[in-house]
């Protein structure tokens, strides 16, 4: 900001719609209350933002998640202070724990009452210190528009992530100066994260690529943050190479399910090929990735006989759990157009026969079909039932979020994404009721795009009031229940870790889910056996609104193949018939 | 790759703005991944620019140092994080404030003793003494040893603070 320029004054909130204005933000998600109604009414006069108003603070952030991941735009969240800023808590820690670009505006009481246990007062700063990526508490009406810009960098920058700004109501009123034009320029200057590899590396990377002979390429959400444009790298090293491909929950999308060098997630859920390829590999190629727990199964027999390099925007991530040979430091995007460029200067080839000899053992873990399943009689499987969405819709441009829990591994599983930025749901954290809020994001980003919440029905429980929401704004997403009447993921470990003591896991009192639709204004329908699902899909799809469809699945279906906690990618559970041969282990017990 | 099984003690001279919740961040971030501090310290350092530099010690496997130097630097406030024990040669001193009660020949002896560390004598009463020590961490541990063998008393100790030695120069980069 050059000291020349003349700054216009005007109250807090209206510099803080200008400042969003600028960066290019079109919709907030929020929730009103004392302590943000001058923004409030800052809105209320504004033409170029939407407000979509929530029906909790947590679905605020899920919506803004949604909106981001399947845009790459930052989500903008609006909250109240106190309860308002600790319900957004949750989503919070989700875009932190999964890096999805955020800036979180909450209220906060006036500055002369900070400390005083105000009405409505919560310490957000310190509250949200360790579940942002960065936050502030704005103390100087000076610095608001240096700090809203600073927010939006620091969220989209670098390994993107959730940032709060706290906002105190006298600062949302007083006069602040507003400067027309970009002024980052001091924010830039402070956080600077390195996005291009460095080019001695990116030569030491291609020269173990050279010597690969059972290679394989493991892509995670960082392949979706970066871009598109990674996605489309990828897809070019995947082909210039011949290398399997494994891909993270939250990279599914970045290759096309249906590329024959694509091995399916990996993973405690994740495919036999996929595991065995990771297991019995030489050299491992990280993009994107983080090595995440439920990828890895038991470290000291992770992919023990590789030599590894990872690829990562965050330093902090290379070396955290796994040891690599080699770290590359910087975007995926960028990493692997140098990659590609490295190969062509060191003339890359394949090593033909021995990819040849690796893909004829891969092919042969891939006969084993791990993911077949049998639909015999009436009973509803589960697994059929996402299958016949996905091949239902494949003509559509559809998005997908999800709750968690066992619906979200088989749609993880069963249902193939071709693009990124089209499948939406909760990884590192896990967190049930993301599904449905992170849906209305979605639609709202993309009015004309097929939303779909696969759902569990005790996950939908968890944030149904955004039901409200979803009739309010005529959404037409369609909530996809698998209602086996269990929490099943639970009901899974208690059968197969607690000696079938189902404590607590029981769905009970449900509400009838076609009614409860009717109250909303949506339509509601049921699925109760193998022969109805095609009608209801057909039915949902067909619908122009919001739908609830119940679908009645089998009720005790477990999710295989399993890795249980504690084991190693050679040691899957492959289905009912190989759950007795494998214990878990004591140590494994102790894991989640 | 890096080690993952000898614990070694390192020192971290960290630049940061000084800014509201500053060592916060910077606690929070050992204290929620569970890493040791041995000691911190912080004060502003350039008045102008409002910075701040903060030198901790910590302890951990070389895996664990990298990955605690790696958060540090990840940090928005932070500038720069130097890391003393493997950089160019370094100086650390430390600053121990020692009150020690006694009498009679503890009282001479202790006298002696705060001598030949060249601790200054701060304050001193009938049958106390304040003593100022600067030194390593091993120098002031040894004389507060001593000190304890000669009477009750009580300790307060700035933690360490250090500084590459040579014409190298930690700047805002
Ligand atoms: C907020 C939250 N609380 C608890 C859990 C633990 N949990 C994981 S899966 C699951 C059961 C989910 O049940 P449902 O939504 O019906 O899905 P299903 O596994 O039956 O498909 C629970 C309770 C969680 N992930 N998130
Ligand atoms: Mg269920």
């Amino acid at each position: 900001m050059s000291k020349t320029q003349t700054a216009a004054m005007m109250p807090g909130a209206e510099v803080i719609l200008k400042v969003m204005e600028a960066e290019g933000v079109d919709v907030i998600f929020g929730y009103p209350g004392g302590a943000v109604l001058p923004i409030y009414d800052a809105l209320f006069k504004n033409n170029s933002i939407r407000h979509i108003l929530v029906r909790h603070e947590q679905a605020a952030v899920h919506a803004a998640e949604g909106y981001a991941r399947s845009t790459g735009k930052v989500g903008v969240v609006l909250v109240t202070s106190g309860p308002g800023a600790t319900n957004a808590v949750t989503g919070l820690t989700d875009a932190l724990m999964d890096s999805v670009p955020i800036v979180c505006l909450t209220g906060q009481v006036p500055s002369h009452l900070i400390g005083t246990d105000a009405f409505q007062e919560a310490d957000t700063s310190g509250i949200t210190r360790p579940c942002t990526k960065y936050n502030y508490l704005v103390k100087k009406s000076d610095r608001l528009q240096a700090n809203i810009e600073e927010a939006f960098h620091v969220a989209r920058s670098g390994r993107p992530g959730p940032v709060v700004l706290d906002l105190p109501k006298d600062i949302q009123m007083l006069d602040a100066p507003y400067v027309e034009h970009k002024s980052a320029a001091p924010a830039v200057q402070r956080y600077k994260p390195v996005t291009s590899p460095d080019k001695a590396v990116i030569k030491e990377a291609v020269k173990m690529m050279k010597q690969a002979k059972k290679p394989v390429i493991y892509g995670g959400g960082g392949l979706i943050n970066s871009g598109p444009h990674a996605s489309d790298a990828l897809h070019r090293l995947v082909g210039k190479t011949g290398w399997p491909t494994t891909l993270t929950l939250m990279g599914l999308g970045a290759l096309p399910a249906d590329d024959r060098h694509f091995l399916g997630m990996l993973g405690m859920h994740g495919t036999y090929q996929a595991n065995l390829t990771m297991h019995n590999c030489d050299f491992m190629l990280n993009l994107g990735a983080r090595f995440d727990d439920r990828v890895t199964g038991r470290l000291s027999e992770f992919a023990p006989f590789s030599k590894k390099v990872h690829a990562d925007i965050d330093p902090s991530s290379i070396n955290k759990v796994v040891n690599v040979d080699l770290g590359i430091i910087g975007d995926v995007g960028e990493t692997l157009e140098a990659l590609l460029a490295e190969m062509e200067a060191q003339s890359f080839r394949p090593n033909d026969k021995a990819m040849a000899r690796w893909w004829e053992q891969i092919e042969g873990w891939r006969s084993r079909d791990c993911l077949a399943f049998e639909q015999a009689g009436p009973v509803i499987k589960p697994q059929k039932s996402i299958q016949r969405l996905y091949e239902m819709t494949m003509d559509r441009d559809v998005y997908v979020t999800t709750e968690v829990g066992q619906h979200q591994m088989w749609a993880a599983q069963y249902f193939g994404f071709h693009k990124p930025n089209r499948w939406m749901t909760s990884g590192g954290l896990g967190t049930m009721g993301y599904g449905l809020p992170a849906a209305v994001g979605v639609q709202v980003a993309h009015p004309e795009a097929t939303v779909i919440d696969i759902s569990g029905e005790a996950s939908f429980l968890m944030n149904m009031q955004e039901l409200s929401t979803i009739a309010q704004y005529n959404l037409p997403v369609k909530i996809f229940i698998l209602n086996n009447e269990w929490m099943g993921m639970v009901r899974q470990w208690q059968e197969l870790v607690h000696g079938k003591r189902y404590s607590e896991s029981y769905s009970s009192s449900l509400p009838d889910f076609v009614k409860l639709a009717d109250t909303f204004g949506m339509k509601g329908l049921r699925a109760s056996a193998a022969d109805d699902l095609d009608d209801v899909i057909a039915e949902m799809l067909a619908t122009d609104g919001p739908v609830i469809a119940d679908i009645r699945v089998e009720k005790e279906e477990n999710c295989f193949p399993m890795i249980p906690s504690g084991a190693a990618h050679h040691e899957m559970i492959l289905g009912p018939e190989d759950e007795a041969n494998k214990s878990i282990s004591e140590e494994g017990k102790v894991l989640v | 790759m890096l080690d993952t099984t000898q614990t070694e003690r390192h020192t971290l001279s960290v630049l940061v703005d000084n800014e509201p919740g500053v060592l916060a961040r910077v606690v929070g971030l050992f204290s929620g991944r569970g890493y040791n501090i041995e000691s911190l310290t912080v004060s502003e350092v350039d008045t102008a620019r409002q910075l701040s530099r903060i030198s901790v010690v910590t302890s951990g496997t070389p895996m664990v140092i990298e990955q605690i130097k790696q958060l540090l630097d990840k940090l928005v406030p932070t500038h720069s994080v130097q890391d003393l024990t493997v950089g160019p040669a370094h100086v650390e001193r430390e600053l121990a404030l020692v009150k020690i009660v006694c009498v009679g020949d503890k009282r001479v002896e202790s006298l002696r003793v705060a001598d030949s560390f060249r601790a200054r004598t701060l304050d001193s009463s009938l049958n106390s003494f304040v003593f100022e020590v600067t030194g390593n961490s091993s120098k002031v541990t040894a004389f507060i040893e001593l000190m304890n063998s000669l009477g009750d008393t009580e300790v307060a100790r700035t933690g360490v603070c250090g500084m590459t030695r040579g014409n190298n120069i930690d700047l805002v980069g």
